[in-house]
């Protein structure tokens, strides 16, 4: 599954210092809830993303404990401070282990 | 079998009884996941905002947001849905503001509930009624 999950983000290129921005995030992902029965009525086993974290230079902008109820390719928008020029770093947790991730740098100017 | 007057009680208070009881646990599982969260405090009103649509016609993506000024962490329940945790959004130093979006699934009719934990401890809930035309839980 890992092979077709892919992150998009979409980060201002640059942002004057101590600036707000709006960022919007998504990954496409079944999250599956555990809940769907198949064909045969075996139960499909649980698998969704569990957590997802944003940080910029090493400090905390969201942390989302995430569960079953959000919707497939879950979407998240929030807004930070850009106090510097750095490196947003945004990490998708899947219940398997795998960790997904992707960084967007940012200027400012 | 021959349907006696005692048999009819039985069997009605057997079938509103079923129906009482997932009533019931759902809200145990809500009252739960809230007492995990605020560990048993208080929960005042105020200062807290949930964006939902009035009507979800597919509840398999409803996009919802909160807001609260001044909060720690906000979580979000959906109380009609099998698990009625949604998420738990922590908010960082670098949070510009204490608010978020996202697109969650309902199973139905029912409230969504945000709460929030302040930065002085204190909690604060709001909840909206989202009309949800085909449910999202695949049930």
């Amino acid at each position: 599954m890992s092979g077709e999950v892919k992150p998009r983000v979409r980060v201002p290129g640059t942002a004057a210092a101590g600036e707000t921005i709006v960022i919007k995030t998504l990954i496409n992902h079944r999250m599956e809830t555990g809940l769907r029965k198949d064909s045969d009525g075996n139960t499909i086993p649980r698998q969704i993303i569990n957590r997802f974290t944003c940080e910029f230079n090493g400090e905390t902008v969201i942390d989302v404990a995430v569960e079953p109820a959000v919707s497939t390719n879950p979407y998240f928008e929030f807004e930070a401070v850009v106090p510097e020029a750095g490196e947003f770093v945004f990490k998708w947790y899947d219940d398997n282990g795998d960790v997904y991730e992707t960084t967007k740098a940012i200027e400012i100017g | 079998m021959e349907l006696t007057r005692r048999g009819a009680l039985a069997l009605g208070a057997g079938a509103a009884l079923s129906l009482v009881l997932p009533a019931a646990s759902a809200r145990a599982a809500i009252e739960d996941s809230i007492a995990n969260f605020t560990g048993g405090a208080d929960i005042g009103e105020g200062g807290i905002t949930l964006t939902t649509p009035e009507i979800a016609e597919n509840g398999n993506t409803v996009p919802i947001s909160v807001a609260a000024p001044g909060a720690v962490a906000i979580m979000v329940l959906a109380s009609g849905n099998p698990n009625p945790d949604v998420g738990i959004f922590r908010f960082g130093p670098l949070a510009a503001n204490q608010a978020a979006s996202t697109r969650i699934r309902l199973n139905g009719t029912q409230d969504v509930i945000a709460i929030a934990e302040m930065a002085d401890g204190s909690f604060v809930q709001v909840a909206n009624n989202v009309k949800v035309t085909i449910g999202g839980c695949g049930g």
